[in-house]
């Protein structure tokens, strides 16, 4: 078992609603994961920018970090401490400088997601908890994914938490269990596809990012997981403009839409909706099996 | 003046589910308090569960999962949406929901009706051992699956594998059939196929509103579960 949850809204009056909506709807699923939970969320970002979403242990001098960062000319980096996660903002120009600078000397730290308006956070505990350690409530964007964990295929840790970072302002979630992810794993990593767990949903992004690399859409790499990936699984993905489900074709994990003017919503059960703003008349539906869906705002 | 009963109101915005649970299994349907109403389900798994009595309860709203499991005798009406194992194990009664069905919606029912006035997801009617089911609208892939007695009427269409494994269930399909599961096969419609498909949508509502020379019928082919003594080197 897992829950996930994704909103994605139309009408820009309730992106302030935004963080607690989702708040609301990942803490419903707590009796579907209640080992870890994490989420991402699509907020405000600047084109030439780039967001890195950094973890660390609890108490982790963030600021060091960033001064460490700063350049003459660029000044300290932005910077907001959330916990154990941390939102580092840098010209997009020194994505690539910064990475090779924060693997080198800061192995402490891992990048969890980068993009110009995503923000990943995870880790273990209660839904509750984590969406409060990480203020969750008050955060505002444009949409958002989160997952509450019932570990099955590896140990109970904030690595093993989702999302897991499939490309820049690209996530993925999963709720399932993979029956090739080693096999996988070692085939992706023979390909230069960097993989930190036994998690099995991890090789799924895994996945997705060398399909990517490769040069399929993301469309195009989510119809390639129905034969490559063996197993139970309802996906998850962020993207910058909305988010896309996929169900396995046996459709082993549930999976229930809402969409009304204001927003779509995706539950794995019609009880993480039921907070939502109008969902009394929301069209309620489940997306099919083995059928890839994305619902995204014109760029 | 028993035949005008008396509502009885559970609002579960403010009223714990066990406690209409609890309520529904006292019930004996002898006392005026036949008829029920359920307020904000919100998506409760097993909302109306094992009620064994002739009461009518009415839900307002989505259900989760297995609404109105192990019914016996009761009438329960979801005016919504119903989630996985909708009805699941009936033995008798009437179960009717407004919206569409996830999954395994009738799964191993041994008896009652079940009306489904939109969609139902897979395996619709899994292991069905007795009950009838309506679906409106179309089922998805292996409905029917294994599904011993009873039948299973599907105005719209069917998805992948239907009646995969089947035993003596009846299906009749108006619209198509995207495949056959094992030993599942297309058969005649005879006149008492007709009378009986006829019989099983006027207990549904459906009287004249529906032609039963529009639908097809599937069975199973008998080969798989027949023991031949030509395969007996192979058990």
């Amino acid at each position: 078992m897992c829950g996930i949850v994704g909103l994605f809204l139309k009408d820009p009056k309730l992106e302030g609603e935004l963080g607690a909506m989702l708040a609301s709807m990942l803490c419903v699923m707590t009796d579907r994961g209640p080992d870890s939970a994490g989420f991402a969320v699509y907020g405000s970002g600047a084109k030439d920018k780039v967001k890195l979403s950094l973890r660390a242990t609890a108490s982790y001098d963030f600021e060091a970090l960033a001064a460490g960062l700063s350049l003459p000319a660029a000044g300290l980096p932005g910077l907001v401490v959330r916990g154990t996660h941390a939102i580092v903002e840098i010209p997009a120009a020194r994505e690539t400088a910064v990475r090779a600078f924060l693997v080198e000397r800061h192995p402490e730290v891992a990048i969890v997601g980068t993009g110009e308006r995503m923000e990943i956070f995870k880790e273990v505990g209660l839904p509750a908890s984590v969406a409060e350690t990480f203020g969750l409530p008050s955060m505002r964007g444009t949409h958002g994914i989160g997952h509450t964990r019932m570990a099955t295929e590896s140990a109970v840790t904030t690595a093993g938490a989702h999302p897991f970072s499939t490309g820049a302002d690209q996530c993925l979630v999963h709720n399932g269990s993979l029956s090739n992810h080693n096999a996988l794993r070692r085939a992706l990593k023979r390909e230069g596809i960097t993989i930190e767990t036994d998690n099995d949903s991890e090789v799924a992004a895994g996945y997705l990012t060398w399909r990517m690399k490769q040069g399929a859409s993301l469309g195009e790499a989510l119809d390639a997981g129905l034969k490559d990936l063996d197993g139970f699984f309802t996906f998850v993905v962020g993207t910058e403009n909305g988010f896309g489900v996929l169900r396995d074709p046996i459709a082993c994990k549930p999976a229930v839409m809402a969409e009304t003017d204001q927003y779509v919503a995706f539950g794995s059960e019609y009880r993480a909706l039921v907070d939502l703003p109008g969902i009394a008349k929301a069209r309620v539906f489940e997306p099919e099996p083995a059928t890839v869906y994305f619902w995204e705002r014109a760029q | 003046m028993n035949a005008i009963s008396p509502d009885i109101t559970f609002d579960l915005a403010d009223t714990a589910l066990r406690e209409l649970n609890a309520a529904l299994h006292a019930a004996t349907g002898e006392s005026n308090a036949r008829r029920w109403r359920v307020l904000n389900p919100n998506g409760r798994h097993a909302v109306a569960v094992g009620i064994n009595a002739p009461l009518t309860v009415e839900i307002e709203g989505h259900v989760g999962y297995y609404c109105a499991g192990m019914n016996a005798e009761a009438s329960v009406i979801i005016h919504g949406n119903a989630g996985v194992g909708l009805a699941e194990n009936m033995m008798s009664g009437f179960v009717h929901v407004r919206g569409d069905a996830s999954q395994a919606a009738g799964a191993t029912g041994h008896g009652g009706l079940l009306v489904i006035d939109g969609n139902a997801s897979a395996r619709c009617g899994i292991s069905m051992k007795g009950i009838d089911i309506v679906v409106k609208g179309s089922v998805g892939h292996m409905s029917a699956f294994m599904g011993q007695s009873g039948s299973l009427v599907v105005l719209g269409d069917a998805g992948e594998a239907l009646g995969d494994s089947l035993y003596e269930a009846k299906l009749f399909v108006r619209g198509s059939v995207k495949s056959l599961g094992a030993d599942c096969i297309e058969k005649e419609m005879r006149d008492e196929h007709k009378v009986l498909l006829a019989e099983k949508l006027k207990a549904a509502g459906l009287e004249g509103t529906v032609d039963v020379a529009a639908f097809k019928r599937y069975g199973s082919a008998r080969q798989l579960y027949n023991f031949h003594v030509d395969n007996a080197s192979a058990y």
